[in-house]
């Protein structure tokens, strides 16, 4: 119970007047930037992050998860009012919580949907709290052969096991190891792939890829294809709920939020199984006229989801702080942003930058409380925001990725790379490239480079040695597992429930 | 589950692709998925290469060389093998979104305006400074992509780009540069 203890002291840090204004300012600007169609809770925390570098490490923690709260806030927002989701994540939110929306329900199912995110995000994080330290010191006396294994594991499952096509998942893992050699070699300050740049060498800046490649790649790709006519967009009171929405949704947030964690905090990567896993189940539990709604706008499709999504994306950071190994989009930039602010997440990081810890995760806490008060209000603001012309709303993007990658360093070249990344974003996207491995590769290449390295000088060259911790042994059994069993599921699997529950929805819509 | 999820994404990209190219396997080929084999290849031909100009130290048993090997061989690996799927008729499915419409084919015009726009910004930024050329950007890519009320484009380009100025300036103390305006602003 000592983390509750050093929890309080963090709280105690993090619930300045000042704090909590910067707290404040971030859930509005996250919200504002994720509800922006388009715009996906990893694209909003990459495009705000510039807005945190002037500040002090703590100010800067504080206004950051209040971004990505935000963020995440208003992705389900479009999500449920627009019936399109900006991330896979949210695919499951849509399908009830747009039919809600079309029967006038769409106060209910923002409310359900905030407050789920809200106790979700919570217990999450307190969740957190407890398994991060222990993780942390299990992680502490693990080699480089187990590390290496490990990352290993997150890269394979990212790119092989979660999504479409594994030969392109592969593809975009390793342009994405390919991007993360240039600049100089970390051991032997020889540069790579740096066609005698200067500005290459000195490694690149992960801001200017990930803005490349989510915000301008998407832009460019949004205006090959902008559709023509807009969307129909759901006017919206402010999000209530009844009695009988709150008694038909605690369910669906409790065991959202048990589903959620454990997939956030295994480096399997991504919301979409989990908030999958939700709905199918309260789709099973639904009795009598819940049962019959369900396809037609059930409340109970929007909260399990909902609370999934939030509870694994909190999940997500035990992973992130004791190992340093983001798993989703997200949790790369925000690995990112905590770099920049001098703080290099592992095992080592509890026990050096204890205190900052401890202040991130009560940042979290108080984000996700703010979210709750500023969002149930602002609801009908934000629907507006998606009432934005199209031309304005992208130029927009285009502007702001610009300045985020010129703030880094005030190079025009930085410029000419955020062009490059952007092209090849959208590239990615008129190939069916999926971006997450890409990202995973850029910034786990360098950390699995220096493992590996370490790992075979302890062993002086042999391969053996990255076998050499039985833990590292165990990681690559599970990796051969997990590329064989998607054969093997489909071989058994044609035709389970599950698959017809989604083919359905399929002609629903 | 994701074998379930991506029957989902089939379904879907089934309904709005164009009746000329259903996905999932069939129909015609698509030809600029060469390209993007080849330049798989290239990238990893490109990486081989650079690798066998580094050195490797003494007490060195792995060097900077061993990992861009990996990258570079499995690379021209991946391109070959992405070759061969797109002769056997394998097809990318495009990204759907939000404002996308995969019904109505690409828009290169669009995408090359803006391409342009952004090299404008690059060569000028240095000389006008952020507060001229990120104007220029805001109106410049919203004409792009079919706005017509340029005046005020113009205008929300001006507030945005000299208020971003103010804002890094005077908010958290990162100077952008200031250009021709040096001084003014």
């Amino acid at each position: 119970m000592e983390s509750l203890g050093l929890l309080a002291e963090g709280l105690a840090a993090a619930a300045t007047p000042e704090n909590l204004l910067y707290a404040a300012i971030g859930v509005f600007l996250g919200t504002f930037v994720g509800v922006l169609p388009g715009i996906g809770p990893a694209m909003a925390v990459a495009l705000l992050l510039p807005v945190t570098f002037g500040l002090e490490p703590t100010q800067a923690l504080i206004m950051f998860a209040g971004i990505y709260y935000g963020g995440m806030y208003g992705g389900s927002t479009t999500s449920i009012l627009l019936n399109t989701p900006g991330e896979s994540s949210s695919v499951m939110t849509a399908i009830e919580g747009n039919k809600m929306a079309k029967k006038g329900r769409a106060a209910q199912a923002l409310a359900t949907s905030a407050i789920g995110s809200f106790i979700a995000g919570t217990i999450g994080t307190l969740l957190v709290v407890f398994f991060a330290p222990t993780l942390a010191g299990v992680a502490v006396r693990m080699g480089a052969p187990s590390y290496f294994a490990i990352m290993v594991l997150a890269v394979v499952l990212v790119s092989a096991v979660l999504g479409a096509s594994r030969m392109r998942g592969f593809i975009a893992l390793f342009l994405g190891l390919a991007i993360g050699l240039v600049g100089m070699d970390l051991n032997t300050a020889q540069p790579r792939l740096s066609f005698g740049l200067p500005q290459l060498a000195d490694r690149l800046d992960i801001v200017v890829v990930a803005v490349g490649i989510f915000a301008l790649g998407e832009a460019l790709w949004v205006a090959a294809h902008l559709r023509r006519r807009p969307l129909e967009v759901i006017p919206v009171g402010r999000p209530w709920m009844g009695r009988d929405d709150w008694r038909r949704s605690w369910g669906p947030w409790a065991r959202g939020t048990a589903l959620g964690f454990p997939f956030g905090a295994v480096p399997a990567g991504g919301a979409e199984t989990p908030t999958f896993l939700s709905y199918v189940l309260e789709r099973r539990l639904a009795t009598g006229p819940a049962a019959e709604e369900f396809g037609q706008g059930a409340i109970e499709g929007v909260a399990g989801p909902e609370a999934a999504n939030n509870a694994s994306a909190a999940g997500t950071f035990v992973p992130l702080l004791a190992l340093g190994l983001p798993v989703t989009a997200t949790a790369s930039i925000m690995l990112a942003a905590l770099q920049s602010y001098g703080i290099q997440p592992g095992p080592q990081l509890m026990g050096e930058h204890g205190d900052l810890v401890w202040t991130l995760l009560a940042s979290l806490l108080i984000g996700n409380a703010l979210l709750l008060l500023l969002n149930l209000p602002l609801a009908p603001v934000w629907a507006q925001l998606l009432r934005v012309p199209r031309p304005q709303l992208y130029a927009g993007i285009l502007f702001f990725a610009a300045l985020g990658a010129y703030t880094v360093n005030q190079d025009p070249f930085d410029l000419g790379l955020l062009l490059a990344f952007g092209l090849l974003g959208f590239a990615m996207r008129r190939f069916g490239l999926p971006v997450l491995p890409l990202v995973l590769g850029v910034i786990l290449g360098p950390l699995m480079e220096t493992k590996f390295r370490e790992a075979l000088q302890i062993s002086d060259g042999s391969l053996w040695g990255l076998v050499d911790e039985p833990v590292a042994v165990v990681v690559y059994v599970v990796i051969g597992l997990a590329l064989l069993a998607p054969t093997l599921l489909r071989r058994i699997g044609r035709g389970t429930p599950a698959a017809e529950v989604v083919e359905h929805e399929q002609v629903g819509r | 589950m994701s074998t379930h999820l991506d029957g989902r994404r089939d379904a879907a990209a089934t309904t709005e692709a164009p009746a000329s190219a259903p996905p999932g396997g069939r129909g015609p080929t698509d030809r600029a998925q060469y390209g993007l084999a080849a330049a798989l290849g290239v990238v990893g031909v490109v990486t081989l290469v650079d690798a066998r100009g580094l050195n490797v130290g003494f007490a060195d048993p792995v060097g900077p060389r061993a990992f861009p090997y990996v990258i570079g061989a499995v690379l021209v690996v991946l391109g070959v093998v992405l070759a061969l799927a797109t002769r056997r008729g394998d097809r990318p499915q495009a990204e759907e979104g939000e404002d996308v419409d995969l019904s109505s084919p690409a828009d290169w015009r669009t995408v090359g305006m803006l391409v342009g726009v952004l090299v404008l910004t690059i060569a000028t930024i240095d000389w006008l400074g952020w507060a001229i050329s990120g104007a220029v950007l805001f109106a410049g890519s919203a004409y792009a992509l079919g706005s017509r009320t340029v005046v005020r484009d113009v205008l929300v380009g001006i507030v945005l780009a000299v208020g971003s100025w103010y804002a890094f300036h005077v908010g958290l103390d990162i100077p952008l540069t200031p250009g021709i305006l040096d001084g003014i602003l």
